[in-house]
């Protein structure tokens, strides 16, 4: 048992305080570090986004604000101030509910959302060892918590009385309900191999073996599979149509603005940050560095390993799998409703299905 | 997948309330939908929200003045309008043109039709939910409002083709710079391609969904590229040649329905996208032609036609536009009416989008390329 909760708690043990009251101290410490990580991810990933399809547009994105006390300016600074003055714009609007709209669920939605994507957070590991609390069911977990966001999003749209919400909350939870079935087959491919939920256990295999991406056939397809699926449960296009903005306005979130929007737009980002830390965990060796692709090398040429280097593979991966879902957004068109559950339920989840039943007869063969 | 057959199950109808401020709607449309679930039973559209009185307000003014009205007609094809309306005026009033006149109105309303066609094909993506190609489409789209503002110093409303003339001749080095957007213009719009054309979702999208069949088509008015999309071969510049358009080579691109049906939604893109090369192949060859000559001498003083009745038509980015103007031998018309391309062609809109679900009507919206300054007058 290696995890930041215990670790802080040993660290605390000298206060002589009682175990309650120190469990307390570390949920707080632990989860205000979290918070800040999502925020922190959030500002820099709505820049990265922003200059990503600048890039692909052909034109510059952000470029006049710098940060404080500097004027911007197209040569150094780049604009990198202006999600930090968007977020104080958010933080500083009137906040608005409509006359209309059931104002205690309009207000309880975001923070349900919010705490899906805060408590998910807990099972993620960053590194060897950097993760909030590692047990035994982590990714039985994470599967669990990130799908309560779902609750949010129908309480926002039903509560907002406003027909576009109500459209984007229907069709965001028939989305997320349906695909979290693939998401979920594909999970358990690793979960078969390894013979544990836990997610050290998983990298600690890829660590031994392979990437799991490389195992067989069928968990390169899985990765896809799985990737794909986490597109449509973070509502990334192509498969953004709960709040398709040349349909629905804003879907769901039409009603909301401000610190409340601000709070959709944090989880969203989170929850992609999660997709892509689990795929780099599950398929592609987690904080493993590259040289342990096929496991071929000797362990002499992994110099850059252990756990700090751990957090730069991890995120190196990670981010990358971000900027793949950014490409894809500024590149894609939209799929209609009944063709994303239509590639749901007659293509994902006939090939997770065959997957599983395949790598479950690998695995009765070669143990 | 097909249209949904409504009978199978049968719930309450809500009606839902799009626009006239709807990022979709091209405008200041509003659509009054009903809808059972996702799947549309009926719309109507509701317009009205930009007019202007134009066909009253050119009773009051002489015909000079009426130009710079037309230009806010069609503001996405202004060029068209007032090509359009002075043509039916000189008409009235018998004028033979300069060479040079005609062949400079055929490069800009060329040039025109490359904008509003880029107009219609970006938004076109950005309604399926590609934002990408919306702004190469703009950014190629801005360099032929570089060259009109060069020609005339507007980059929107023009006020350039008059009753008997243009406002200037071609500023110096306007050829050489519209050669050479050309030359830059036609990678791009290969680019375009590649990015939107084949992409296997928009396909998905667009594909099978609001079929204007050739018999609802003509039945309805339909005319331009949504008309030729059916597989119509029906262009004016092609049928009844008007200015110099005779002169030039070039095909009239129809529908054929190579992904889905004839007459669908991706039919009518890519026929907008085929026009484009078609216009780029015109602007080649009036460039190479284009004549010398004075281009004010034909402007008559006073524009006062005589007593009667004309109608002329011209193949504008939309369609088929109609002037018809009465005069009665004063120097501002008796009556002046403009059949609107976007207005009949938005007609046919409820009839092919029943029975759609709610994204396919904004796909087949989008697809018929209306501009609701046209439509309202």
């Amino acid at each position: 048992m290696n995890s930041l909760v215990d670790s802080l708690l040993s660290l605390l043990s000298f206060t002589e305080l009682p175990y309650s009251v120190l469990v307390v101290v570390a949920i707080l410490i632990t989860g205000i570090h979290i918070f800040l990580l999502m925020a922190i991810f959030a500002t820099l990933a709505v820049y990265f986004e922003r200059k990503v399809s600048a890039f692909m547009q052909d034109r510059l994105g952000p470029m006049e604000v710098g940060l404080v006390g500097f004027k911007g300016g197209r040569k150094f600074w780049g604009g990198i101030g202006q999600t930090i003055a968007d977020a104080l714009k958010l933080l500083t609007k009137e906040d608005i509910l409509p006359n209309d709209a059931d104002k205690k669920l309009m207000i309880l939605a975001p923070f349900i959302i919010f705490m899906g994507a805060l408590l998910t957070f807990i099972g993620i590991p960053f590194s060897d060892g950097i993760i909030i609390s590692d047990f035994n069911i982590g990714i039985f977990y994470v599967v669990a918590t990130s799908s309560i966001g779902v609750i949010g999003i129908i309480l926002a749209g039903w509560s907002s009385n406003n027909k576009w919400s109500l459209y984007g909350a229907m069709r965001s939870a028939a989305q997320i309900i349906s695909y979290e079935i693939p998401l979920g087959l594909s999970i358990l491919l690793p979960v078969l191999v390894v013979g544990s939920l836990e997610m050290s256990e998983i990298v600690a295999w890829q660590s031994e073996h392979r990437w799991f991406i490389l195992h067989s056939p069928f968990t390169f397809i899985a990765f896809f599979i799985f990737f794909i699926s986490g597109l449509a449960e973070t509502n990334r296009t192509p498969f953004d149509i709960p709040e398709a903005e040349s349909e629905l306005v804003a879907g769901w979130m039409t009603e909301y603005s401000g610190f409340r929007w601000a709070i959709f737009f944090l989880s969203e980002y989170a929850s992609m940050l999660i997709i892509c830390i689990l795929s780099s965990v599950l398929f592609l060796g987690g904080w493993l560095s590259p040289m342990t692709i096929f496991n071929i090398f000797p362990d002499s040429w992994l110099f850059f390993d252990g756990p700090i280097w751990g957090i730069f593979w991890l995120f190196s991966k990670a981010l990358f799998l971000i900027f793949v879902m950014m490409w894809f957004r500024w590149t894609f068109p939209r799929l209609r409703v009944d063709q994303l559950m239509h590639l749901c339920w007659k293509v994902f989840i006939p090939f997770a299905l065959a997957n599983l039943f395949f790598v479950a007869i690998l695995e009765l063969i070669f143990l | 997948m097909a249209k949904q057959d409504k009978s199978i199950i049968k719930a309450e109808e809500m009606v839902l309330n799009m626009g006239p401020q709807h990022p979709s709607t091209h405008g200041v449309l509003r659509l009054k939908i009903h809808t059972d679930g996702e799947i549309v039973s009926k719309i109507e559209p509701i317009m009205g929200y930009l007019h202007r009185c134009f066909e009253k307000h050119c009773e009051n003014l002489s015909y000079e003045q009426v130009v710079p009205f037309t230009d806010r007609c069609d503001y996405l094809a202004s060029m068209h309008m007032n090509h359009a309306y002075s043509m039916s005026v000189e008409k009235m009033l018998d004028i033979e043109l300069p060479e040079r006149v005609e062949y400079i109105r055929v490069i800009v309303a060329e040039l025109q039709r490359i904008a509003s066609h880029l107009v219609a094909c970006g938004v076109f993506g950005l309604d399926v939910g590609a934002i990408t190609p919306f702004t190469w489409a703009l950014r190629d789209r801005e360099r032929i409002l570089d060259l009109f503002e060069m020609l005339c110093g507007a980059r929107l409303l023009y006020n350039y083709i008059w009753p008997g003339g243009v406002s200037h001749d071609l500023p110096p080095n306007f050829i050489q710079y519209t050669t050479e957007f050309l030359d830059y213009f036609e990678p791009m719009l290969k680019e375009f391609d590649n990015v939107l054309t084949g992409n296997m979702i928009f396909v998905e999208r667009t594909a099978d969904v609001g079929i204007i069949t050739p018999e609802v088509g003509v039945n309805f008015g339909v005319s331009g590229p949504t008309l030729r999309a059916s597989g119509i071969s029906h262009d004016l510049r092609k049928d009844e040649p008007y200015s110099v358009y005779d002169k030039f080579d070039f095909d009239v691109p129809i529908g054929k329905g190579i992904m889905g049906s004839v007459g669908d939604c991706w039919d009518r893109y890519w026929v907008r996208m085929r026009e484009i090369e078609q216009s780029v192949k015109i602007l080649r060859q009036a460039i190479a032609q284009l004549p010398e000559g004075d281009v004010h001498s034909a402007r008559p003083k006073k524009v006062r036609p005589p007593k009667g009745e004309v109608y002329s038509r011209y193949e504008s980015a939309r369609g088929d536009v109609g002037f018809y103007i009465m005069s009665d031998g004063k120097n501002i018309p008796y009556r002046l009416k403009m059949r609107s391309p976007a207005f009949c062609n938005l007609s046919v809109f409820s009839e092919i989008s029943e029975g759609w679900m709610m994204s396919d009507v904004i796909t087949i919206l989008g697809s018929l390329d209306i501009v609701l300054g046209e439509i309202d007058r």
